[in-house]
């Protein structure tokens, strides 16, 4: 029996959540026993995410679907190889990180088998049995799935750690065969953030602005202060729906979840949708002038106070 | 061309949920319930298809028990012309609502069906995909942006480090993201009307698809508490006691 992990990377290099994906399943392997971790690399051009992958430690295998159609990695196409994949070996579990990547592909694999999906796990009791947050964070479910079928997962890469990296490089193997996609979708086009941003998900620090930052322009204080802090720059849906950021900011129950060692938030009331998304935060600092924000509520350290005026000083103190 | 629009009905997202102190769930007696915002939004997509002409029919469909009635209502009074409740009182799950939406886009030949991308109360983004997977359909799910022309959608998705563009071979299932659009408020004249239109109500016996659910949830607790903090007076003093207590700076 293996567990399958499907990577996450952009043809050029291996996303972290795919790092944080291996653990989860080394975590479901330690429970079974007797497993093997595998990791399904599809895209183009994607030898070097495959040597990413193969370094990954605890995996023992890593198959590769090296294609031109695969290289916009709609859903429609990775569904078929990963279930053509399936089909020539046997799996037990198959893992996805609950990214857009993992949201968009894991339930129509899940259908296509016609097996249920647990998305977005925070914790692994047994290899049937999971915890994962619901209502935006507000309860936490235990769950299980029937003992017959394969196990669909998306994990939260906020509740396991990154897997680290080995100097041994595991097998890649080619899959035994690339299927073609009918499906007739086609990329027109991305329209990604520069690389130079720091990744939400991925960042120590970050720093957030609401609607309290008044106007887009002033976003700009709180990228200061970002840039003094190696901060990745995140905002509620309150200042994404006015327009101030893009929507690639947003940290909620909607957005991206993040747990950094820091989170400032700054201007943010703190809405039920807002809190899911940051509550793991190790320390969370809210700068507000409302001294009654829920905000404050979660907060380690607040700050009432005028967020156009602090943040400077902040960012000079720093 | 004919849309079909499943819709949820979903604890208000104002609510503040609470768990019941014997661990089987949240508390739904008393508790505000409303579409899901998602969903409102897909059905918003669907109208204005239809007021720009290329949508013929925008029929709403909701699945659970006789209460859903009410929020396939606010569907109508918002534009939709027909709609259909697939009762039952068993626990739906995504996979067995995805079967029981196959069968009805079988039975109602849409050739687009516009779902929220997940449900706000139990958070699993999945039912979209699960459809599109049983169809066989192209998926557009996150969308930001929705065109329809010449028998092909384009979709902009809001994907994680920006948007992504997909064009899709109609018929399609497209899951909404928030920004796709602002929902309509529904207006007493048109609250009335919706109450002329048609609902039709089906049994999930008279759809050809099995619904058991296959997840078991054993109990639900409330999150740890974090614990309490503390105010800070000035920047300098948030300043020293990031540096020296919590020491993350």
């Amino acid at each position: 029996m293996a567990i399958l992990v499907l990577a996450e990377h952009d043809n050029d290099s291996l996303k972290p959540s795919t790092l944080h994906t291996v653990t989860a399943a080394k975590k479901i392997e330690e429970k079974i026993g007797e497993a093997e971790v595998h990791v399904l690399v599809m895209g183009e051009k994607v030898e070097a995410v495959a040597k990413a992958s193969a370094h990954i430690d605890g995996v023992s295998k890593v198959f590769l679907a090296d294609a031109p159609h695969l290289a916009a990695q709609t859903a429609e196409a990775l569904a078929l190889q990963t279930g053509q994949h399936l089909n020539a070996s046997n799996y037990s579990h198959i893992l996805a990180p609950a990214t857009t990547f993992g949201k968009n592909l894991a339930p129509r694999i899940a259908a296509q088998l016609d097996v249920p999906q647990v998305s977005g796990i925070s914790m692994i009791l047994d290899a049937h049995t999971f915890v994962r947050p619901i209502y935006a964070g507000n309860a936490l479910a235990t769950v299980q799935c029937e003992a017959r079928g394969v196990v669909v997962l998306t994990v939260l890469s906020t509740s396991f750690d990154a897997a680290g990296t080995t100097d041994t490089s595991a097998a890649i193997e080619p899959v035994n065969k690339v299927v073609p996609d009918t499906s007739g979708v086609r990329l027109v086009g991305r329209q990604l953030s520069s690389s130079e941003k720091i990744e939400l998900t991925s960042a120590r620090v970050v720093v957030s602005g609401g609607r309290g930052l008044q106007k887009a322009e002033n976003f700009k204080l709180l990228e200061d202060l970002a840039a003094k802090l190696h901060a990745a720059v995140g905002a509620s849906r309150a200042a994404v729906d006015a327009g101030y950021v893009p929507n690639d900011y947003q940290v909620g129950q909607t957005g991206k979840i993040v747990a950094p060692d820091l989170y400032i938030a700054v201007g943010i009331s703190g809405a039920i949708q807002h809190l899911a998304g940051m509550r793991d935060s190790k320390v969370i600092v809210a700068i507000n002038k409302d001294p009654d924000a829920p905000i404050f509520q979660i907060a380690d350290y607040g700050l009432v106070g005028d967020a156009l005026a602090i943040l400077p000083q902040l960012t000079e103190q720093l | 061309m004919k849309i079909l629009v499943p819709i949820k009905r979903v604890v208000d997202y104002t609510v503040k949920v609470r768990v019941k102190p014997d661990g089987s769930g949240v508390d739904l007696n008393n508790v505000k319930m409303s579409m899901n915002p998602f969903d409102e939004i897909g059905v918003e997509e669907a109208i204005r298809l239809k007021e720009r002409g290329i949508a013929s029919e925008v029929v709403v469909v909701s699945l659970g028990s006789g209460a859903c009635q009410e929020t396939i209502r606010t569907a109508l009074a918002m534009g939709a012309d027909r709609g259909v409740l697939v009762e039952t009182d068993l626990e739906l799950q995504p996979l067995g609502i995805a079967r029981l939406l196959k069968a009805l886009v079988l039975k109602e030949q849409p050739q687009l069906v516009i779902l929220g991308k997940q449900a706000i109360d139990d958070d699993s983004n999945q039912t979209g995909q699960m459809l599109a997977g049983l169809l066989n359909w192209p998926q557009g799910t996150f969308a930001s942006k929705l065109e329809i022309a010449d028998g092909r959608a384009t979709v902009t998705r809001e994907v994680d480090g920006g948007l992504e563009t997909l064009e899709l071979p109609l018929p399609a299932v497209i899951t909404t993201d928030l920004r796709l659009n602002e929902p309509r408020y529904t207006t007493l004249p048109n609250i009335m009307k919706a109450k002329r239109r048609p609902l039709d109500v089906l049994q999930v016996a008279d759809l050809p698809a099995e619904a058991v659910p296959s997840i078991k949830t054993l109990k639900v607790q409330p999150p740890q508490p974090r614990k309490p903090g503390i105010r800070v007076s000035s920047v300098e003093e948030l300043v020293r006691k990031l540096r020296e207590e919590a020491k993350v700076i």
